[in-house]
């Protein structure tokens, strides 16, 4: 078998054994199997509406995991990209509500150069920490995310982006800083080409340029990096910025092309999921375009499965639970295998889960 | 000056708190064996859904308590499998079991109760008077009137600091997460000490979710703990791997939170309140006002060389 089958086996076999979980989970509650997986493929890709309304989703969903899967390359875990997505957001409402007269397309470029801007600087903060006061990413990301989210809440409750009323909301954006729709009574935008364009270009700084190189050696191989004369701290930085960018524009676009205002729900954890995007992914940025679709068709999916068949839309959370499980602990097919083979524990290969550099670890 | 004495408000800081302390103490436990356990929300979120399915399915609130407990530590078992066993990244598991517990509770409170949510005649553990404290200003009222739990901290609390700085098992298990080859170099299994210590974490984050559930409330909502498993890390990392430092970060944050909630409908923001907690820890982990200290080899998976 070609390598890159080889490689796409084992993410594809954990999304049918997410399925089958799901399935008889379903079953076993009183919701036929069957009811539940043609209501998930009629929700995600049964209509040109549903198909859309997946789309609408896969569009933050991408974005923001290709900034996961550049940290994860640069051995940094970006657990709290829903803060940096947050961030893009507020930047781009503040920009887009803003007022005045702009010349045509100005505006929108500004929003969008706003949301990036806002969504890097946020993510310098953990990656500053990291590189030189040996502060866990994992930790500071997080947190951060937290303070990030009740920061945008005080905005649209007490603070200058506050609409007057009783739910807390932002003033909307103006007509010319919003992404033009592409599919009549859909809410799919012409984001989906600046996903795209986004994943092409992540495509491209991972695999052909200098930077992309260093990045992934930094994972591989801190050591190496600064044997390699390549300064790890300022690397470590640049990582953090580039996947918080990608991050803060995923905000952006989902305020310019979606919600058009800064609310509670605009952000539905993206964040957190795109995570589970980019680990099935393998940070491939490749790999992010089934990957995230997958995962878009699954929300949109479920959302549907509640109001048409009544089965609770929570399922797709149960789905992917098990999936980022089985992603993780890949070895757990190894160990079925080699059980299944000599019948006891024998030598596993090491884990191809791309871990966290176990390097300095100061959590 | 009349927002301090408000007695409401020390009631609240105590509800608050407990959850907290309980979680945090239980994560303590797993990182001191070199475990990082971000699970703690997803075994809290599980134990305060099955405390409430079975308090009300036996009548009996202990009941609720015990199979509550009993499911965060099925949770934290099959976290130490994936993690202990199979090494895979425990933050990357724990992300799992945070999804899997989110999802589970949500679609089992739909599936079972429907619309109307969980069942009024569900029993909650019962409260305890104690009063001759009832008499103390300010701070009696949140004193002398607790859910029975909260009285258990004491003990809880004490435990786990004679546990973890008196005992042979404490000394052991805190080598496990400075340096495990250590440990294993006197001939003890490095896995089966990181495996008390998740399983710690697993019924101390069972005993933060049933309080929860039926210890303040007698119901279950979608996502109900809502980052608390989060905070109770951080307070562990805030309280530098220490039980009292846990206990004191938990108070803190839990004031932080209570304080957010009297504030609401005055001029100060209370969103603003509550991003204090996430900004002093990252203060704390930056070491910028007085560094902590994590376990050596907290977070890094050991393979145990086949003898």
């Amino acid at each position: 078998m070609k390598k890159w089958a080889l490689s796409a086996l084992k993410p594809l076999l954990t999304v049918v054994l997410g399925l089958i979980v799901s399935g008889l989970i379903g079953q076993l509650t009183g919701y036929p199997a069957s009811a539940v997986m043609s209501a998930l493929w009629l929700g995600s890709v049964g209509t040109v509406t549903n198909f859309a309304s997946t789309l609408v989703i896969f569009i933050p969903l991408s974005l923001t995991a290709l900034g996961i899967a550049i940290a994860f390359r640069a051995g940094l875990f970006n657990i709290g990209a829903e803060g940096q997505y947050w961030m893009g957001a507020i930047a781009a409402t503040w920009v887009g509500a803003m007022g005045g007269a702009w010349p045509p397309g100005v505006h929108l470029l500004a929003v969008i150069l706003a949301a990036i801007v806002a969504g890097g600087l946020y993510a310098m903060i953990p990656g500053l920490l990291k590189a030189y006061r040996g502060a866990h990413e994992v930790i500071t990301t997080m947190m951060l995310s937290y303070a990030a989210v009740e920061f945008g809440h005080y905005l649209i409750e007490k603070g200058p982006l506050m609409l007057p009323g009783a739910i807390p909301e932002s003033p909307a954006i103006a007509q010319s800083a919003t992404l033009p729709i592409l599919v009549p009574t859909t809410e799919l935008s012409a984001g989906i080409f600046l996903a795209l364009g986004a994943i092409l270009i992540a495509a491209w700084l991972m695999t052909r340029t200098r930077l992309g190189f260093e990045i992934t050696l930094l994972g591989k191989n801190p050591k190496a990096t600064r044997l390699a004369g390549v300064s790890a701290p300022k690397l470590t930085v640049i990582s953090m910025v580039i996947a918080g960018a990608f991050a803060g524009l995923a905000g952006g676009v989902q305020i310019s092309g979606v919600s058009h205002q800064l609310m509670d729900s605009f952000a539905n954890q993206y964040g957190f999921t795109a995570i589970v995007v980019a680990l099935l992914a393998r940070n491939n940025p490749w790999g992010i375009i089934p990957s995230a679709f997958l995962f878009a068709a699954l929300q949109s999916g479920a959302g549907y499965m509640q109001m048409n068949a009544n089965i609770p839309a929570q399922m797709a959370y149960v789905i992917q639970g098990a999936i980022v499980f089985m992603v993780a602990a890949d070895r757990m097919f190894d160990w079925a295998w080699i059980r299944f083979r000599k019948g006891r524990w024998g030598q596993m290969p090491p884990s191809e889960t791309p871990a966290i550099a176990h390097e300095e670890v100061s959590l | 000056m009349s927002f301090f004495l408000n007695p409401e408000l020390w009631a609240l800081t105590v509800t608050v708190s407990v959850p907290l302390i309980y979680a945090s103490l239980g994560g303590m436990f797993s990182e001191r064996g070199g475990v990082v356990n971000i699970a703690m929300e997803g075994m809290m979120l599980m134990s305060a859904f099955v405390s409430v399915a079975f308090a009300y399915a036996s009548h009996n609130a202990w009941i609720g308590l015990l199979a509550g407990v009993a499911s965060g530590a099925a949770m934290s078992l099959l976290f130490a499998w994936a993690t202990l066993k199979l090494q895979a990244d425990q933050v990357v598991v724990g992300m799992a079991i945070n999804l899997l517990a989110l999802g589970l509770t949500g679609y089992f409170l739909d599936a079972f109760y429907g619309y109307n949510g969980t069942p009024i005649s569900t029993p909650s553990l019962p409260t305890w008077h104690l009063n001759v404290l009832s008499h103390l200003p300010v701070l009696g009222p949140a004193l002398a009137q607790e859910n029975v739990l909260t009285y258990l901290l004491i003990p809880t609390l004490l435990g786990a600091q004679y546990a973890l700085f008196r005992t042979p098992w404490g000394l052991r298990l805190r080598s496990m997460g400075e340096k495990p080859e250590a440990g294993r170099s006197a001939g003890l299994s490095v896995l089966r000490y990181r495996l008390s210590g998740v399983l710690l974490s697993g019924i101390l984050s069972g005993i933060a979710g049933a309080y929860l559930s039926i210890g303040v409330l007698n119901s279950f909502n979608v996502d109900m703990t809502a980052g608390r498993g989060y905070i109770a890390l951080a307070a562990m990392i805030f309280g530098n791997w220490k039980p009292k430092g846990a206990l004191m970060a938990s108070l803190i944050f839990g004031f932080l939170s209570a304080a957010s909630i009297q504030l609401q409908g005055s001029i100060i923001p209370s969103d603003i309140v509550l991003m204090v907690p996430y900004l002093l820890t990252v203060v704390a982990v930056a070491g910028i006002v007085g560094r902590t200290t994590p376990p050596a080899a907290d977070g890094i998976p050991y393979q145990e060389e086949s003898l």
